[in-house]
């Protein structure tokens, strides 16, 4: 049953990445991406944790995502000429280099798993749970987390500083 | 019972994917929801090695990368608007004004 579930999750996953990389119309390619957001929180309660997987889907798909689509109605994007247009060099090079690092990374993974630190067989039930995270979260991991709290306020200035209407700041 | 090893090759899997986008879709979106791709590929790797090893320190900084994720896109949707409003294209190819 659970791999099956972890078939089924990871077809869909990468399924959804490459509709993702290769639809033409911008706003199927953000619903694509919010389809893959929820198989990757599939993928955590796989792994038990909980709470990342709520996170994932209430931050990700639930927010970020809705930003994107936001902004594709803003700009009201046409779709693209062509995603992959005559053979272009440029192109060829990287799909070159991104598969050269796929069979590395793939290599890596599937030779050298001895040398990784002494792992259970299987993951731990008891350490995605809300309470665990967060009693680790407000004790040691304290001030990262109120640093957290400003990077995020600088970003929401940032951004409406960046795009509001009036383009000649520095005039005045 | 899967082992880690099948997690990590579906993570190097959909990181790849998100590069192959980087590096050839040209909409200024299309590039930023890649780079989301990559990261949340990374954090399936941090959260498979925290719940294997039974150490709670990794799904912290996949809170953490979560944090940051948000951040750098409320950001950079706003500079391609900007963009956007000043060049009137979403096209990195034809943003080329500090092109040597």
């Amino acid at each position: 049953m659970e791999t099956f579930f972890f078939v089924f999750i990871s077809t869909l996953a990468i399924g959804t990445a490459l509709a993702m990389v290769i639809s033409k119309n911008t706003v199927n390619s953000a619903l694509f991406m919010v389809l893959h957001m929820l198989s990757v929180a599939g993928f955590y309660t796989l792994l038990n944790a909980q709470f990342l997987a709520v996170i994932q889907i209430l931050v990700y798909a639930g927010a970020i995502m809705v930003l994107f689509l936001f902004v594709i109605m803003l700009l009201n994007l046409d779709e693209d000429e062509k995603v992959v247009s005559k053979i272009d060099f440029k192109q060829l090079i990287s799909f070159t280099l991104a598969l050269v690092v796929l069979a590395q990374l793939l290599y890596i993974t599937g030779n050298y798993a001895g040398v990784l630190p002494e792992l259970t067989g299987e993951p731990i039930a008891a350490v995605g749970t809300v309470e665990a995270i967060g009693d680790e979260l407000f004790t040691t991991f304290l001030l990262p987390f109120e640093v957290t709290a400003i990077l995020l306020t600088a970003a929401v200035v940032g951004a409406m500083l960046l795009a509001q209407k009036t383009s000649n700041v520095i005039d005045e | 019972m899967i082992g880690i090893e099948w997690y990590l090759g579906v993570s190097a899997v959909l990181f790849i994917i998100g590069v192959i986008g980087v590096l050839t879709r040209g909409n200024a979106i299309i590039i930023f929801m890649c780079v989301e791709l990559m990261l949340s590929a990374v954090n399936i790797t941090l959260v498979a090695f925290s719940s294997f090893m039974g150490d709670v320190h990794g799904m912290i900084l996949v809170f953490f990368v979560l944090c940051v994720a948000a951040a750098e896109a409320c950001v950079g949707l706003a500079i391609i608007i900007a963009i956007f409003r000043n060049n009137i294209t979403a096209d990195i190819n034809k943003i080329n004004l500090l092109r040597w």
